[in-house]
């Protein structure tokens, strides 16, 4: 298990064997070192980290949408579950992570735990808003027209849910990578483990201001990508 | 079973440790609130006078988008490289944290009230200074109490990676990093304390916000 | 395209909601013929929505029947009853994020009909109702505005050519002077298609203008006149009928005649107004008061004088 330790002297030159006088200096950012360690330490902790993202978003969108359908169609538990919701998102990550480790071990089980329990505090709201939102007289004028209680779902009810849905996946996205990186405080693993590797020799700045990049570009773009996967998906909404 | 064990462990932690889980929580709640409150007096004028003009969208929307982007670990991680384990080191990456999400609150709370109002608040020749601060604000309340209550939790579950940071007073964090030290069911009491300190808070807040909302419901 | 109007009958048909005194809608027994406008007109409360939805079901009936072309409503599948009606309300509740296409399509399409018949149905429609079949299908209706909105909602419901149409104060969300313009449009599509309309509304003007037989229901849901409007202005049935109707009853009746129904003198003076036959007696009165004349000439669709009508031959 890693902690790191308060820096106590001035910048280390970290001990790697290449003394380029950026690093010797304990630089923000030294692009030479990141060249060379791209393939061995940067990119796989990328990859990992999408990996974490892409299983932790897609259970946890699964969870809450199951979550739901059950909430809309018995309105008396939508309290509840929004209270379990929020008491999981209380709790601070680092615990969740570090709780878990003697149950599910040194795996990514023990990281996507966690992170799928925070994803279900903003996608299964925004759902459950996104389906109560449509509007009282289409409603009563699809129902008027002869459509079933599942057409009018699948229909009416979810197309028009799409935009409250997809404003809760991106910000459970971008939530998902910035969490993502605390777990490294655990588990060796994902672009936390560059950052939290730079604190513990006391304050590699380099490492860290690369890990800690990665990861907001990562979340910029998830953000970008799932922003014009949602103007795809609701042409009306364009129209102002 | 194990989880079981672990959290009836927990639980009886809490009463056995009280005065260090108190020392800690206090030491966590400084940290949380001192933050909190430089954040809302820097993010919340500037939101809510930029709602008022209804300008600055893209700029509100921008940091936001960036706020949840940035790792908490990496800000916190680069002001401690930068200046060191301390108290206002710690807080001043708390607040760069808090600060995105109470600017877009404040600036949506102030932005989406009735336009009619305002029109007519106005009209009546009231100086903008004085319709931001008793037609804008009041109504627009509840939708800032809500954006507070957020970050609230967030900087409160946030401050316990000063306990990580090797902190000397970290708080609750300390015993978080710690298993070895504190044991993992002290890690998962000290869990609840922060869920606690988190949700009392929330809670305070949102009784805030329904009165809020509640005084301006229209009397049947 | 022929169309097959039905006849509605109300049976007795009774709502009570449980909880609250009296009826909603109490005993209404009445019977629109195929092709008729019958129009549901009274204060607010007095159940003629509640009326109307229980033709589809919307709202369950608690006793009595209501029958369409001698089928009770009971007696038919709920989804197939209802997407054989057309149904129109205030608010249209078209589907905000399908094309005008789609949303006219909905029935059509869960009937199973064929994309082609569909699109060309649309394009029909769209002509019928007065607006661009080429443009105006692929627009969404956050592109509209009210009153192209409305005429959507009137399209969709005639989508699959229901014999019978229920319209729930179609015109009521519409700026007056559009509203008049869709309640002319609305009974020349009538007088083509001929179909069997159930039409509430609050406004006694309105129910006069388009109904061929207005039914007055008063508060606890009770039908107190049912009649053509020409009736219903003329001998009201009580006190109530006459205050709603309006104590300009009188003058409202005459917005029922034109001028082309009166006896004409023949003898054709100078100075005198003119006026087309087929202006109503209320605007050849308000022109005759307006300039202070006595009588004016009246003008065939040729534009030729066909006589004379003095101020007493329109107030006979």
């Amino acid at each position: 298990m890693s902690g790191w330790r308060a820096a106590d002297g001035g910048p280390v030159i970290p001990n790697f064997g290449h003394g380029t006088a950026c690093l010797r200096n304990n630089h923000w950012f030294c692009p030479s070192w990141v060249r060379e360690h791209w393939s061995d330490i940067l990119q796989p902790a990328l990859l990992q980290h999408i990996y974490l993202l892409l299983i932790s978003v897609s259970i946890g969108f699964a969870i809450s949408f199951a979550l739901a359908l059950v909430a809309f169609r018995f309105r008396w538990l939508g309290p509840t579950f929004g209270a379990l919701g929020d008491f999981l998102y209380c709790l601070p990550s680092i615990a969740l992570f570090t709780i878990l480790l003697p149950i599910t071990g040194i795996t990514v089980t023990t990281i996507v735990i966690p992170l799928i329990a925070y994803t279900l505090f903003v996608i299964y709201p925004n759902i459950l808003a996104g389906l109560r939102g449509v509007p009282p007289e289409v409603l009563e004028s699809a129902r008027g027209m002869g459509l079933t209680r599942r057409q009018t779902f699948w229909r009416v009810e979810l197309p028009l849910a799409v935009p409250a849905i997809m404003a809760g996946l991106r910000v459970a996205t971008v939530s998902t990578i910035a969490i993502a990186t605390i777990a490294a405080f655990v588990i060796h693993y994902g672009l936390g483990a560059p950052i939290f590797d730079a604190l513990e020799q006391p304050d590699f700045r380099t490492e860290l201001v690369a890990g800690g990049a990665l990861a907001i570009l990562l979340a910029l773009g998830a953000d970008a990508l799932l922003a014009l996967l949602q103007r795809a998906l609701t042409p009306w909404s364009r129209i102002r | 079973m194990i989880l079981a064990s672990l959290f009836i462990d927990a639980l009886r932690y809490i009463p056995d440790h009280a005065s260090l889980l108190l020392e800690k929580a206090a030491e966590t709640a400084e940290l949380a609130f001192t933050a909190l409150g430089i954040a809302l007096v820097v993010a919340v004028p500037l939101g809510l006078w930029l709602g008022h003009r209804h300008r600055g969208l893209t700029f509100a929307l921008g940091t936001s988008s960036i706020g949840r982007a940035l790792p908490t670990i990496a800000v916190i991680g680069v002001f401690i490289a930068w200046l060191g384990v301390g108290f206002w080191n710690v807080t001043t990456a708390l607040v760069i944290l808090a600060i995105p999400p109470l600017l877009t609150n404040a600036y949506f709370a102030v932005d989406g009230v009735d336009r009619d109002a305002v029109e007519a608040a106005r009209g009546m020749g009231l100086r903008e200074r004085q319709i931001l601060a008793r037609v804008e604000l009041p109504l627009g309340l509840p939708l800032l109490l809500a954006g507070i209550r957020i970050a609230a939790v967030f900087v409160i579950a946030t401050a316990t990676i000063a306990g990580i940071a090797g902190m000397e007073r970290g708080g609750l964090g300390q015993i978080i990093a710690d298993p070895v030290t504190y044991t993992f069911p002290g890690v998962l009491a000290a869990a609840f304390c922060v869920a606690a300190i988190a949700l009392l808070t929330a809670l305070v807040l949102a009784l805030a916000q329904h009165a809020a909302s509640r005084r301006m419901a229209p009397r049947a | 395209m022929p169309t097959e109007a039905a006849e509605l009958v109300f049976d007795e048909a009774t709502k009570v909601y449980p909880g609250r005194d009296g009826a909603a809608v109490d005993h209404l027994s009445l019977t629109v013929s195929a092709g008729e406008i019958c129009v549901l007109v009274g204060p607010s409360g007095g159940g003629k929505t509640t009326a109307l939805k229980l033709v589809n079901r919307l709202i369950p009936l608690t006793s009595g029947d209501i029958r369409i072309d001698g089928t009770s409503i009971l007696a038919h599948d709920l989804t197939e009853l209802r997407r054989s009606i057309g149904y129109v309300i205030q608010q249209v509740g078209l589907f905000p994020h399908m094309t005008i296409e789609a949303n006219i399509g909905t029935v059509p399409r869960l009937l199973g009909w064929q994309r082609q018949r569909i699109r060309e149905r649309v394009g029909e429609l769209l002509e019928l109702v007065g607006l661009d079949p080429e443009e105006d299908r692929r627009r969404f209706p956050a592109e509209l505005s009210g009153g192209q909105r409305q005429r959507v909602g009137l399209a969709r419901a005639l989508a699959v050519n229901p014999p019978l149409m229920l319209m729930d104060e179609p015109f009521g969300a519409i700026d007056p002077i559009v509203r008049a313009r869709l309640q002319d449009e609305f009974l020349r599509l009538q007088h083509e298609l001929r179909k069997t309309v159930v039409f509430v509304t609050h406004d006694i003007d309105e129910a006069i203008k388009v109904g061929d037989r207005i039914a007055i229901l008063r508060e606890g849901g009770r039908l107190v006149q049912y009649d053509t409007p020409q009736q219903i202005l003329e001998q009201p049935a009580d006190g109530f009928v006459a205050e709603f109707v309006g104590r300009d009853r009188a003058l409202k009746a005459l917005t029922l005649r034109t001028l082309g129904d009166l006896d004409l003198s023949g003898a054709v003076a100078d100075g005198l107004p003119e006026l087309p036959a087929d202006t109503s007696l209320r605007d050849a009165l308000a022109l005759l008061v307006a300039e202070r004349h006595d009588a004016l000439v009246v003008l065939g669709s040729d534009g030729a004088p066909l006589g004379v009508a003095t101020r007493e031959d329109l107030l006979r």
